[in-house]
């Protein structure tokens, strides 16, 4: 899934200081499994402004929505006659969700709630780790399931740098080595041969920006 | 004029490297003085590249300084800060103006450094810039395109003995060997029965192997960087030795131990030779190498 977390507040604030009828719009896939951009994060986003606003005298109309996805339009179409009733909308969606809505929405202004942070998986309860860069060409067979452009600090591709105490990583020490995983994993596998086998240099225009994936 | 390097390690001969940090700036007095006072008592000098991810003087300017001073550079090249046009690009320059040396390196990441909202680039890591030197000898660049004049190197990497878990470090330098490094400087080695248990481990491969030698300078230096520094370890025998040192001799006690393990390194012949690493210090490698009986 993608991984999110609201901005600042201050900084939310500041950015709908223009607006007096905001619409805050959740989503409801990625950044509600991550608690970032759900219904429930609407709801405490909008008491939190409306509080807010009360204590600093300011009339602000705060709308509230949540929609299943906003990266896809036929989520976001049904929205759009309730949102011409408010001058701005506060998207708590990834950012691609962002776009799409600011797309769908034009000219009405679309403001981002969070930071997208990365594709990844729930660690423990309330935790997020990031897994996946999306590089357009996946090597997890060479590196036994482990993905070593994401959780190599360095995004080495052949072994680890000289840096790993403990198994854990120089660059964050609370984080492992992966280098350190993949290798313990394909001795697990008997597949250590592999370890030794040379990665060449990434192509980095497998995907080239921004990225396009047409199904005919 | 010095010995090209590679004929020094063909010589078979006990061979010494240092190296030096370049200044932050450009005024390049100090690093002349140390060039000088160094360039005719080891057999090379290694420039360090923007060393601990800090913004510095490049390596390439203080390897064509070492040339211009009658010294046998050795260019170090991290994959932090360039991509492999640049990386590419600054191997042609240098074989142009007459480098011949280069270590090739990952590089410390970016945020132990100085600019630490950089982007690290780490377009190619150091096995991929070791294969990178002997395809633009081959007469090609790495897109496949032919080059109008080559380039040739006598090849370098690095390999950390104290690094753990060690088996994954190990399988590393096995790569490196195989991407066409003729020599290895190691990370610090404090620990002797450690690195004779490397050696066992990295002789089969038949490359040069040079132990790193840090100077310590106090106890309180080598308690952090046990803490701080990865693949770093100092046993508690020779902290306790520099504590007891007189006040205002830790220094000197520091040049003792260094050159007291090159003795003993070079004396059982336990690797190829030594580099000694004095950072910011650089001109007490003399005083080391006197300690070692290496003068």
């Amino acid at each position: 899934m993608i991984v999110g977390d609201r901005k600042p507040f201050d900084e939310i604030k500041d950015n709908i200081r223009d607006y007096k009828k905001i619409l805050i719009l959740g989503c409801g896939t990625c950044v509600s499994v991550c608690q970032a951009g759900g219904e429930k994060e609407v709801e405490l986003l909008a008491s939190e402004l409306r509080i807010a606003n009360k204590l600093a005298g300011k009339d602000v109309e705060i709308g509230q929505a949540t929609i299943k996805r906003q990266c896809d339009k036929e989520f976001i179409e049904p929205i759009v006659e309730k949102a011409k009733q408010y001058d701005a909308v506060l998207s708590m969606a990834c950012g691609a969700g962002v776009q799409l809505v600011a797309d769908v929405m034009e000219p009405k202004p679309v403001i981002p709630a969070l930071n997208t942070d990365f594709i990844g998986i729930t660690e423990s309860p309330g935790t997020w780790v990031e897994r996946c860069q999306a590089c357009g060409n996946c090597l997890l067979e060479k590196t036994g399931g482990i993905c070593p452009i994401t959780r190599c600090a360095k995004g080495l591709l052949n072994g680890p740098c000289g840096g790993t105490k403990d198994g854990m990583c120089e660059v964050d020490t609370k984080k492992p080595c992966a280098w350190t995983l993949i290798y313990q994993r394909l001795e697990k596998q008997g597949k250590l041969d592999i370890f030794d086998e040379y990665n060449p240099p990434r192509n980095f225009q497998a995907v080239v920006m921004p990225g396009k994936v047409t199904k005919s | 004029m010095p010995k090209p390097f590679r004929e020094v390690l063909d010589s078979g001969k006990f061979v010494v490297t240092s190296e030096i940090g370049p200044p932050k700036g450009t005024n390049l007095e100090e690093m002349t003085r140390n060039i000088d006072l160094l360039k005719d008592k080891v057999d090379a000098i290694n420039v360090t590249d923007n060393q601990s991810s800090a913004m510095r003087y490049p390596s390439l300017g203080g390897c064509l300084l070492i040339k211009d001073r009658g010294g046998e550079p050795i260019l170090q090249m991290t994959c932090r800060d360039r991509n492999r046009l640049a990386l590419q690009s600054d191997l042609l320059f240098a074989y142009s103006r007459g480098i011949r040396n280069v270590l090739c390196l990952t590089g410390d990441s970016i945020p132990v450094g100085d600019h630490k909202e950089a982007k690290g680039v780490f377009d190619l890591d150091s096995v991929q810039l070791l294969r990178t030197v002997r395809t633009l000898e081959s007469g090609k660049d790495l897109g496949g395109n032919d080059l109008n004049g080559a380039v040739k190197f006598c090849t370098g990497a690095v390999v950390t003995p104290e690094a753990h878990p060690i088996e994954p470090q190990m399988h590393k330098f096995k790569k490196k060997v195989a991407a066409g490094a003729e020599f290895f400087q190691t990370q610090a080695v404090y620990d002797l029965n450690n690195f004779r248990t490397f050696m066992q481990h990295a002789r089969p491969s038949n490359v040069k192997i040079f132990a790193g030698i840090v100077l310590l300078v106090s106890a309180k230096m080598a308690q952090y960087m046990n803490a701080n520094v990865p693949g770093i370890f100092v046993p508690q025998e020779l902290i306790d030795e520099l504590a007891g040192a007189e006040k205002g001799k830790a220094l000197q006690k520091g040049v003792e131990i260094a050159g007291h393990m090159i003795k003993t390194i070079k004396d059982e012949r336990i690797c190829d030779g030594v580099h000694i690493m004095a950072i910011g210090k650089e001109k007490v490698v003399v005083d080391i190498l006197a300690a070692a009986g290496l003068l």
